[in-house]
């Protein structure tokens, strides 16, 4: 698998990271971890779109600053989103999430996501030649 | 964590001495089997946080201490804004606010236990709780500001409880020198809907039995008896809150650059407290606080008029209500003289002694009332602050049990329909609407809470008046 995500250990909280052939694949992989937090993805039904951007000076801060824009959008729009397409051209993120309103019976959510924090924060290439973004997040 | 790594000043009090750029030491409350639980990561934060600029007398870190990110879960910190002390986002924590309150209902056990399953049910169908809920508010641009202004005072003229009770919330209810300009709009867009709203993770609405009392006379000054039934409900300044801890964190982040603030860790962003940035952060912290209390209000109320459906003419007296993520201007005694600092409190609750002028006339000779949540299947405490807390840990103690097992690992142990069944077996009820976020929350992933209230107890923080076990809870 060259995009992947998965959630990694914290005592309090829980950490989230995705792979990607490129950062911005791999942001959107950790865009996806994050939701898995909250719901299955699959049973979230990418038919609304939302636009979202954000910018940072540092590739690190501008995950941070993502999933905090992530995190905003489904508390103000009640939504959830299973569907994510990501730009990043110097420093600023321009991305389309797909998803729908939050139906609890249907979608199960286990918890909301308070934050994202700079807690195990890390953006870079790895040797195989794949991104990684990744960072704790408060639940 | 080995206790070797500290310095052992009593049974409960360890040193961990300055080394490296630490200001102060940093110091420990809790027994030694506790410390041996600990994440090492606790005492590097506890270091952490002692090397910012203008911390007074120590890093302080409760029984209930575990791993934060920047501050420990459970950490106490005084900073001097005259000695350009800092305050930091992250030493307030996400959940700005997040606390205890806790109400009597003055009726037996035995009257509630026959009809505990209607009322769980009822509970559960009144108050908005989860992901995905909403509250029975919509607040425009006018009542947001007020509300972030006036906090339970502002939810009380709206009709939620009475001002009776504002007497018994920390600050009378009201954050002073709150400046809602100061919250973003996306802070406030994402609080238009969630006014009384319970939240989720290990937010819980509990309905407990007092089942022992270790200090009659504390205990009656409280109004608390044994077999009477008691509500709490654990929870803080929702969207709002997290939006200006995230708002906050970012802006800090520069701003201890531009001071010259250097950061052992990204998460001690903070700013000096007389800085823009600092007064900034305090002004909206201070908002997101009186959303937490007007939230909460407007929730015992809720609880309240579900529970008249089932027991006619049955009030909710609230006991007290008091938070556990703050950061506070507080007038102290250091070396006998009178001071102010600023005190944060991540995961740790205040705690003033007997005759402190914030508490009601009713307590003030009894001492805070201190709440501690234990899990949705082991004891909670009623506790109160003692007159030495305050030369110990500038008036903290501990703020509930704290968690031993990540969340990751509790959902791979447990199942949420078992944790449900196993409870039930044991006569506690629990309703959610969703197994996986039980699963997460399962007792077992936490701290044994009966060890951190003796710990608290033992080191002086705070003094034991009465232990309830849960008859039934509601989880988000």
């Amino acid at each position: 698998m060259m995009d992947a995500w998965e959630h990694f250990s914290h005592p309090a909280d829980v950490g989230v990271r995705g792979w990607g052939l490129t950062k911005a694949a791999a942001f959107a992989q950790c865009a996806l971890a994050l939701t898995a937090l909250i719901a299955d993805p699959a049973v979230i039904a990418p038919r609304l779109a939302v636009s979202l951007a954000c910018e940072a000076d540092h590739d690190e801060a501008l995950l941070v600053n993502w999933l905090s824009a992530l995190i905003c959008e489904m508390s103000v729009r009640n939504m959830l989103f299973s569907r994510f397409e990501v730009e990043i051209n110097d420093g600023r993120l321009n991305a389309t999430a797909w998803g729908e309103p939050v139906d609890p019976p249907r979608h199960q959510p286990a918890v909301e996501v308070k934050g994202a924090t700079y807690h195990a924060l890390r953006v870079g290439r790895l040797d195989d030649g794949r991104w990684l973004a990744q960072c704790v997040v408060d639940v | 964590m080995d206790p070797a790594r500290l310095i052992r000043k009593s049974t409960t009090e360890w040193w961990l001495e300055p080394h490296g750029a630490m200001r102060v030491p940093g110091v420990l409350f809790a027994d030694e089997e506790l410390i041996r639980e600990m994440d090492d990561q606790v005492l590097d934060q506890m270091a952490g946080v002692a090397c910012l600029p203008g911390i007074v007398q120590a890093s302080f870190a409760m029984p209930d201490a575990h791993r934060g990110y920047g501050f420990p879960i459970g950490g106490v910190a005084a900073f001097d804004a005259d000695a350009g002390g800092v305050v930091s986002a992250g030493g307030v924590g996400f959940d700005i606010s997040c606390g205890v309150r806790t109400a009597l209902t003055k009726q037996p056990a035995d009257e509630i236990r026959p009809r505990l399953e209607r009322l769980a049910d009822l509970l559960l169908a009144r108050i908005p709780a989860g992901v995905g809920s909403r509250g029975p508010l919509r607040l425009g641009h006018g009542e947001l500001e007020a509300m972030l202004t006036d906090g339970a005072a502002w939810a009380v003229r709206c009709g939620y409880g009475t001002a009776r009770e504002l007497e018994r919330i920390e600050g009378r209810g009201v954050a002073a020198d709150a400046d809602p300009a100061q919250v973003s709009p996306q802070a406030k867009s994402r609080q238009a809907e969630e006014m009384g709203t319970l939240g989720s993770g290990n937010h819980y609405l509990e309905v407990q039995e007092i089942v022992e009392l270790y200090d009659a006379p504390l205990a009656a000054l409280y109004g608390l008896r044994v077999g009477e039934v008691a509500v709490s409900i654990h929870c803080g300044s929702r969207g709002l809150g997290h939006q200006v801890a995230t708002d906050y964190s970012r802006r800090m982040v520069a701003a201890a650059a531009r001071h010259g603030i250097a950061l052992p860790d990204r998460e001690l962003a903070c700013a000096p407290i007389c800085s823009e940035e600092g007064q900034a952060y305090l002004g909206a912290m201070n908002a997101a606080i009186n959303c937490a209390l007007a939230n909460r209000q407007i929730l015992l109320e809720l609880v309240r008029r579900a529970w008249r459906e089932l027991f006619r003419g049955v009030d909710l007296e609230l006991l007290y209500d008091v938070s556990h993520n703050t950061c506070r201007l507080e007038d102290v005694t250091l070396d006998g003289q009178p001071r102010a600092f600023y005190i944060h409190r991540k995961g740790a609750t205040r705690a003033f002694g007997p005759g402190h002028p914030d508490l009601p006339p009713e307590l003030r000779a009894a001492g805070q009332p201190v709440l501690i949540g234990g899990t949705m299947g082991t004891s909670s405490y009623i506790m109160a602050g003692t007159a030495e807390s305050a030369g110990r840990a500038w008036s903290s103690a501990c703020h509930g049990a704290g968690r031993t097992m990540s969340r990751t690992q509790a959902s791979r142990q447990w199942q949420g329909r078992a944790v449900m069944d196993d409870l039930a077996r044991h006569g506690i009820l629990i309703r959610t609407r969703s197994f996986r976020g039980l699963a997460e929350e399962a007792p077992g992933s936490y701290k044994d809470v009966d060890r951190v209230v003796a710990a608290t107890a033992a080191a002086g923080l705070a003094r034991k008046v009465a232990r309830l076990v849960p008859l039934a809870c509601v989880k988000g």
